[in-house]
C-alpha cells in the first residue's frame, strides 16, 4: 500500500474512532452523566446534551428556521464559514507581513531586538476580549475621505494580532540560523545586507517559517471567530455559534453545525498554507518545530 | 622582494579579543610574515595559537588591534571589496537549496556576472574538480570529499591571486584527504595563486607548502618559519626521505618550543 493511501486510511480511521467514541459513550453512559459524589465528571447523554451524530448530519439538510424561504442549514453555515475565512485570511496576511517586518527589524539592529522582543511577547498576554472593544473604538475614529472603518476590519486586525506572534518569533530565529561560516562567506564576497538576506537568510529561515505560518493560520481563525463574537459582527461563524447555542434546548443538533463550519475553516486554511509549503519545498531541510 | 611580488604583507600584528566572559584574550602577538605571489604557505600549530585568526585578519573577517596588514599592497578591507582572494573553510558550507553548479556560481552571481559567463566559468570549474556529471545534484547527495571539492571550486571561481584556506580537509578521512592534497597541488600549479593554508596536520603542511609557519599559543605567535624545498609534488614524495626530513623539522619546531602545548597537533 502506498504511503499516501495508508495516510488517508488512517485519517478516516481517526474520524470513525471519534464518532464511535461519541456514540459509544452516549449508548453506554448514564443519562445524568457520570457522577462522583455531586460532581458530574462526564456529560449527560440525553439527546439534548449529546445529539446523535447522524442527527447532526441530517440537520444540515433541513432549513435553518421554520420561516418561509429559509436557507438550508449547510448552505447558511458554508456562507458564514466563507465570510469568516475571508476575514481570517486577511488577518493572516496582515499578521504575517507585520511579523516578518518585525523579525527583519530585529535581525538588522540588535538594539531593536532587545527593545521590541519583550513587547512582542507581552502583547500575547493581553486577552483578546480586552482589546476587541478598543480596536473597534479606535477604528470608529478613523475616517479618511470616503473611507469608513468597518467592524469586519476590526476583526481582521484582531486576527492579525494573534497571527503575527509566531511568525515574528520563528522568522527571527530563522533569519539568525545561518552558521557563522556562511555569514563569513558572504562577508568575504562583500555582499550587501540585502543580498545576504535574499540569498542566505531568507532561504535558511524557510524551515522555521513553515510551522509558524501554519500556527498563524490557526491563530487567525481562532482570532476571527472570537473577535466576531466580542465585537458583535454578524454574518460569520462566531456569531452563528452564539445564535444557534440559544436554541440548543429545542434544536440540539443545530448547535453543532457552525462548529463543523469552524472545523472546515481550519482545514481549508491549513490546506492553503500547505500549498505554500509545496512551493518552498526546495528550501525545506527538515522542519524545525516552532 | 619587490612590492608587486608580495601577495600578503603582515607587519608586527597584534590581535586582542575582548569579551565580557573571558576578558582580554591575546590571540596574536607581534606577528610578521610575507607571502610571495604564487607561494604556498601553511600555518600550523596547536589549538589557540591564532592560526585561524591570522587568516581571518588577512581576509578582513576580523580587524587587527595594532600593526599592519596589506594584501597586494591594499588594506585587507579594500582587497576584500576588490575580491582579491578566494576563501574556503573547514566545513564546505554549501547552501543546501542550491545545486552544485549554483553553489559554484554563488560569488559570480553576487558580483553580477552575465548568465553566459557564469555558465562558462562553472563548466570550467566543474571540469577542473571532476564533478561535471554532478552539476545538478544537491549538496546532500555528495560525499564529504566531493562537497569540499565544490567549496574549493567556489573559492577559485573568480580566479583570485590569493587563496585563504582554513583547515579545508580537516573533516575528511585520511584517504580522501591525501587525494584532495594532490588535487590542490595540481590546482595551485595551474592557477598560480598564492595560498595561506591553515592546518594542524604536519604531513599535510609539509607536503603542500613552500614554507611552513609554526605557531604557538598564549599569546599566539610565530616561533619558526621552515623552508620546505621539496620540488615536484607527487605521490612518490610522500615516501621520500626529504619529505620525512621536513616532517621532522616541523615536529621539532612544534615540540621543541612548547612541548605541552603541541599536544593538539596531529602527527599523522
Amino acid at each position: 500500500m502506498s504511503k499516501r493511501a495508508s495516510g488517508v486510511l488512517w485519517g478516516i480511521a481517526g474520524i470513525v474512532a471519534a464518532l464511535g467514541l461519541w456514540e459509544g459513550y452516549k449508548w453506554l453512559g448514564p443519562d445524568d452523566g457520570v457522577m462522583i459524589g455531586d460532581l458530574i465528571v462526564l456529560p449527560r447523554t440525553t439527546d439534548i446534551a449529546m445529539p446523535h451524530t447522524w442527527d447532526v448530519v441530517a440537520r444540515l439538510f433541513e432549513p435553518v428556521t421554520r420561516a418561509e424561504g429559509a436557507d438550508v442549514l449547510w448552505w447558511a453555515v458554508l456562507q458564514a464559514a466563507a465570510f469568516s475565512l475571508g476575514i481570517a485570511a486577511l488577518g493572516w496576511l496582515i499578521g504575517v507581513t507585520f511579523g516578518l517586518a518585525l523579525a527583519l527589524l530585529m535581525q538588522r539592529w540588535i538594539t531593536a531586538e532587545s527593545a521590541v522582543l519583550p513587547w512582542v511577547v507581552l502583547s500575547q498576554t493581553v486577552p483578546l476580549i480586552a482589546i476587541a472593544p478598543l480596536v473597534k473604538r479606535w477604528g470608529s475614529e478613523i475616517t479618511i475621505g470616503s473611507f469608513q472603518w468597518e467592524n469586519w476590519m476590526s476583526v481582521a486586525v484582531i486576527a492579525s494580532y494573534l497571527a503575527f506572534f509566531p511568525v515574528a518569533v520563528s522568522a527571527l530565529r530563522g533569519l539568525k540560523s545561518p552558521e557563522a561560516a556562511d555569514v563569513d562567506l558572504f562577508t568575504a564576497y562583500s555582499a550587501s545586507w540585502w543580498t545576504t538576506l535574499l540569498k542566505l537568510r531568507l532561504p535558511s529561515s524557510v524551515p522555521y517559517l513553515m510551522p509558524s505560518l501554519r500556527l498563524a493560520a490557526a491563530n487567525a481563525v481562532v482570532g476571527t471567530v472570537v473577535a466576531e463574537v466580542s465585537i458583535g459582527l454578524g454574518g460569520g461563524i462566531g456569531r452563528m455559534i452564539i445564535e444557534f447555542a440559544a436554541t440548543a434546548s429545542g434544536d440540539p443538533a443545530k448547535t453543532y453545525a457552525p462548529i463543523l463550519g469552524a472545523v472546515l475553516i481550519g482545514l481549508v486554511s491549513a490546506g492553503l498554507v500547505a500549498l505554500i509549503g509545496v512551493g518552498l519545498r526546495r528550501y525545506m531541510r527538515g522542519e524545525v518545530p516552532a | 622582494m619587490s612590492e608587486a611580488r608580495i601577495a600578503v604583507h603582515v607587519d608586527k600584528v597584534d590581535k586582542i579579543f575582548t569579551s565580557r566572559k573571558a576578558g582580554e584574550v591575546h590571540a596574536l602577538s607581534d606577528v610578521s610574515l610575507d607571502v610571495a605571489a604564487g607561494e604556498f604557505v601553511s600555518l600550523i600549530g596547536p589549538s589557540g595559537c591564532g592560526k585561524s585568526t591570522l587568516m581571518r585578519l588577512v581576509a578582513d573577517l576580523d580587524s587587527i588591534t595594532s600593526g599592519e596588514i596589506t594584501v597586494f599592497g591594499k588594506t585587507p578591507e579594500q582587497a576584500r571589496k576588490d575580491q582579491d582572494y578566494g576563501i574556503a573553510f573547514q566545513q564546505a558550507g554549501l547552501l543546501p537549496w542550491r545545486s552544485v553548479r549554483a553553489n559554484i556560481e554563488l560569488p559570480l552571481e553576487i558580483h553580477g556576472w552575465e548568465a553566459r559567463d557564469k555558465k562558462e566559468r562553472s563548466d570550467e570549474l566543474l571540469e577542473l574538480i571532476g564533478l561535471a556529471d554532478f552539476a545538478d545534484h544537491r549538496p546532500d547527495q555528495l560525499s564529504g570529499g566531493m562537497k569540499q571539492r565544490v567549496a574549493i571550486a567556489r573559492s577559485l571561481a573568480e580566479r583570485p591571486r590569493l587563496l585563504l584556506m582554513d583547515e579545508p580537509f580537516g573533516a575528511l578521512d585520511e584517504i580522501t584527504r591525501e587525494h584532495m592534497q594532490n588535487e590542490l597541488v595540481a590546482l595551485c600549479q595551474e592557477t598560480g595563486a598564492a595560498v595561506i593554508f591553515v592546518t594542524h596536520s604536519i604531513p599535510e603542511a609539509v607536503f603542500l607548502s613552500d614554507r611552513v609557519v609554526v605557531m604557538s599559543p598564549r599569546p599566539g605567535r610565530i616561533t619558526e618559519i621552515i623552508d620546505v624545498k621539496l620540488g615536484e609534488r607527487g605521490e612518490d614524495l610522500r615516501e621520500a626521505a626529504a619529505f620525512y626530513d621536513g616532517v621532522t623539522a616541523v615536529r621539532t619546531a612544534l615540540h621543541g618550543e612548547t612541548p605541552a602545548g603541541a599536544r593538539g597537533v596531529e602527527n599523522r
